[in-house]
């Protein structure tokens, strides 16, 4: 039968608190958010699991995890795979979950993003997290994802000729929205002049600019309407638009590094797939990896023009009150990026917005939502529009 | 005292008691003189002379190891002891630094300082509680009446990989504490508990030269967890809180993990204060909680109560309650203090301290 794209409906959502798990494995985690969604949807058994990871084969030396997963949570034989997309896999995923069911080919489908990497350590953990680069060209010149968004930033301060301190207000805004979040990494507000104190005077990129390492796992259950039971309970969550968009893996054979294409692209496609416009959105989760993903991605996405994302990191403009809040539960800075898990945090935290249920973090009035997962310097870019009836 | 160990007797599952009243009857401390500042680490590995996690360390000299640094704090404790080494049951030595791969250091000890040949040696390689583990073990030996003196040392000359964190604070230094009947004791050991886990966030395999770290993994997991299950243990079993103590110690690595610690039970800076030695001496190891107790032995009052917890990576931690007794006050001031071997002191600079720790691989 034929399936609308907007008949596509958030059924269950679960997530584990984000950090440094060291008594938990990658299975735990996985099992955790899969339950959670699927107590959370009243019981909805998917057909088909997705699961959104980087860094399993290298971090935890486990393939397969389609076969892991569905066996661990208790339903053996169900179909299970693996999507990857470097740090895009959690947005990669809910999109294969999405597609599965316009497919026609089954009726619900479960998006669950994991990452269990926190053991390795060092420079280790940094050639692991290069591999989301150009292995021949970017990786092998030791360039790591934090040190080439640090170049990048650089040519960001003296290209558009900003000082360093008008950035502050992203990590601060982060983090104040994370203080609030019980699942976040960093459930604290940062004190004012935190941020200036971290700031070098060549235009680095500081310790407030980074997301940290985290491990976690969250899961969507995506069902087609119809399948939900009269009584169901939650508001109707819909995905209305969903793009992935690639690039040229390395920065260097981009015409214009600081102009992202994908995330412009993935955006616009995503709008014009449900129908509307992302000024008409009422919060915009931006993959804020750095300081320079967040100004670019705003950039690309419309909200300001190019050499201009900066001037919006003010809690007036991108808090829960704004004119375009981001990173409404902490974002990828404060409640911290699990990698292949952090597109699906993006798409559990849409839905609390969008069902009223995200309590000290609500964006009042929230209807339309944007969500975007980036692989590497935005050469892998998922973006999805979420509405609520 | 006796009230305390017959509740004992009747409530704890877990703690350590032991048949005899058991106490320490003579102790030492020995610090090498050698002080390597955290600014001039800094000058060398960053660039810049910022200051370290600890103010300086204390440094081995050239012709010193783990061996002699034992044979100084043992003369030291049996001054105080005021008994002959002959009398001495048991010689053991906590250490990760032994000199030698295969030979003792126990016995080397045992023969310098004018021990017999009847009696137990043996070298206890524990991580950090190295030390407090073979004080445990000369308890037992007292308590259960099979030797009347027992000899437990904790000492160390650290080790660290050139330019890694850990350079800042491993240091070298230790204690030896004489374990005799505890009416004869210049502080009285009450009741012990030991919490001990596998906890892998520290190690250093066989044949390589330096340890590795699990980075933030030694904090809460490891470092906290360890010595806040087991002072928890000790202090509710007995049905003690933090201020029936007038002093704490904890195991050393930095300055600030013992204060956060300190905290976290609910001891005041003012109890830690004096048995903190590493800001000044930096991470002695197997020695660290141990000198911390020499310093507060050397001016604590008779009847002051001590907690001690040590911590060893992969090992676990020793909590220990002492009473300091009568005879301390007198009989203390028979061998040089901890302060006076911390006062004693040369600054050195790096390259001194790579050719004193044997970092320039001459063959």
């Amino acid at each position: 039968m034929n399936t609308n794209h907007s008949d596509v409906v958030i059924a269950g959502i679960g997530q584990t608190p984000v950090g440094e798990h060291w008594g938990k494995s990658l299975r735990n985690l996985g099992v955790e958010a899969i339950l959670g969604a699927y107590r959370d949807s009243g019981g909805i058994k998917p057909q088909i699991m997705y699961i959104g990871n980087m860094l399993a084969v290298s971090a935890s030396r486990q393939a397969n995890l389609g076969a892991l997963l569905t066996e661990d949570v208790g339903w053996v034989g169900m179909e299970g795979v693996t999507v990857e997309a470097a740090d895009a896999s959690g947005g990669a995923t809910l999109r294969a979950a999405y597609l599965a069911i316009l497919s026609g080919d089954v009726d619900v489908a479960l998006a669950v993003g994991v990452e269990k990497w926190t053991d390795v350590i060092g420079p280790e953990a940094d050639s692991y997290l290069s591999q989301m680069l150009d292995a021949d060209y970017e990786a092998t010149e030791g360039l790591s994802p934090h040190s080439l968004a640090g170049l990048l930033f650089h040519r960001y301060l003296y290209e558009y000729d900003v000082e360093q301190s008008a950035f502050a207000g992203f990590p601060e805004v982060a983090h104040a929205n994370g203080a609030t979040n019980p699942k976040a990494m960093f459930q604290r507000a940062l004190r004012p002049g935190t941020y200036e104190k971290t700031v070098d005077p060549s235009g680095e990129l500081g310790l407030y600019d980074i997301a940290p390492y985290a491990d976690g796992a969250a899961a969507v259950l995506l069902a087609r309407e119809d399948v939900l039971p009269k009584d169901w309970p939650h508001p109707h969550v819909r995905i209305i638009g969903s793009s992935l968009v690639t690039d040229t893996l390395s920065i260097h054979d981009r015409p214009a590094p600081l102009v992202w294409d994908a995330v412009r692209l993935s955006v616009e496609r995503a709008c014009r797939n449900a129908g509307v416009m992302p000024g008409d959105v009422d919060f915009f989760e931006v993959h804020d990896a750095t300081s320079l993903h967040a100004a670019l991605s705003l950039e690309a996405a419309g909200f300001a023009s190019q050499g201009q994302g900066w001037m919006l990191a003010k809690e007036a403009v991108i808090g829960l009150g704004g004119q375009i809040p981001v990173a409404t539960f902490g974002g990828l800075k404060a409640r911290g990026h699990p990698l292949g898990a952090t597109g699906v945090y993006q798409a559990v935290e849409a839905a609390l917005q969008l069902r009223g249920d995200a309590g000290a973090n609500q964006v009042s009035g929230a209807r339309l939502g944007l969500i975007q997962s980036l692989g590497g310097m935005g050469a892998t870019a998922v973006t999805h529009v979420l509405s609520v009836t | 005292m006796d009230d305390l160990m017959s509740d004992l007797t009747e409530t704890s599952q877990h703690i350590n008691r032991t048949s005899h009243p058991v106490g320490i009857v003579g102790y030492g401390a020995y610090i090498p003189r050698y002080r390597l500042p955290g600014t001039e680490i800094s000058r060398i590995w960053s660039g810049e002379s910022t200051p370290g996690p600890v103010r300086e360390k204390a440094v081995a000299g050239v012709d010193e190891d783990v061996i002699t640094m034992s044979i100084e704090a043992a003369r030291n404790a049996l001054a105080r002891a005021r008994i002959h080494a002959e009398h001495l049951r048991a010689v053991w030595v906590g250490s990760e630094s032994h000199p030698y791969a295969v030979k003792p250091s126990g016995t080397i000890v045992a023969e310098a300082i004018g021990a017999s040949a009847h009696i137990q040696a043996g070298d206890w390689e524990f991580a950090c509680k190295a030390g407090t583990e073979a004080l445990v073990a000369a308890m037992g030996l007292v308590g259960s009446g099979m030797g009347e003196y027992a000899l437990a040392i904790g000492m160390d000359t650290a080790q660290a990989k050139p330019g890694d964190a850990l350079e800042y604070t491993a240091s070298s230094g230790g204690a030896a504490f004489i374990i005799g009947p505890g009416e004869d004791s210049l502080a009285t050991i009450d009741a012990q508990y030991s919490y001990v886990t596998d906890m892998p966030d520290f190690w250093r395999r066989a044949n390589q030269k330096y340890p590795e770290h699990g980075q933030r993994f030694t904090g809460e997991p490891a470092y906290f967890h360890h010595i806040t299950s087991a002072a928890e243990m000790l202090m509710e079993e007995l049905g003690m809180k933090p201020d029936d103590f007038k002093y704490a110690i904890f195991h050393q690595p930095n300055e600030k993990f013992p204060q956060r610690v300190a905290r976290q039970l609910g001891f005041t800076p003012e109890q830690i204060k004096d048995g903190l030695l590493s800001p000044v001496i930096g991470n002695t190891y197997a020695g660290a909680a141990l000198l911390g107790l020499t310093a507060v032995l050397d001016i604590a009052s008779p009847g002051d109560r001590i907690l001690i917890t040590s911590y060893g990576s992969g090992a676990g931690s020793d909590a220990f309650v002492i009473t300091a007794q009568e005879a301390l006050p007198e009989r203390r001031d028979a061998a040089l203090s901890t302060r006076a071997y911390i006062d004693r002191r040369t600054e050195i600079d790096y390259a001194t301290y790579v050719r004193f720790r044997g970092k320039i691989a001459m063959r």
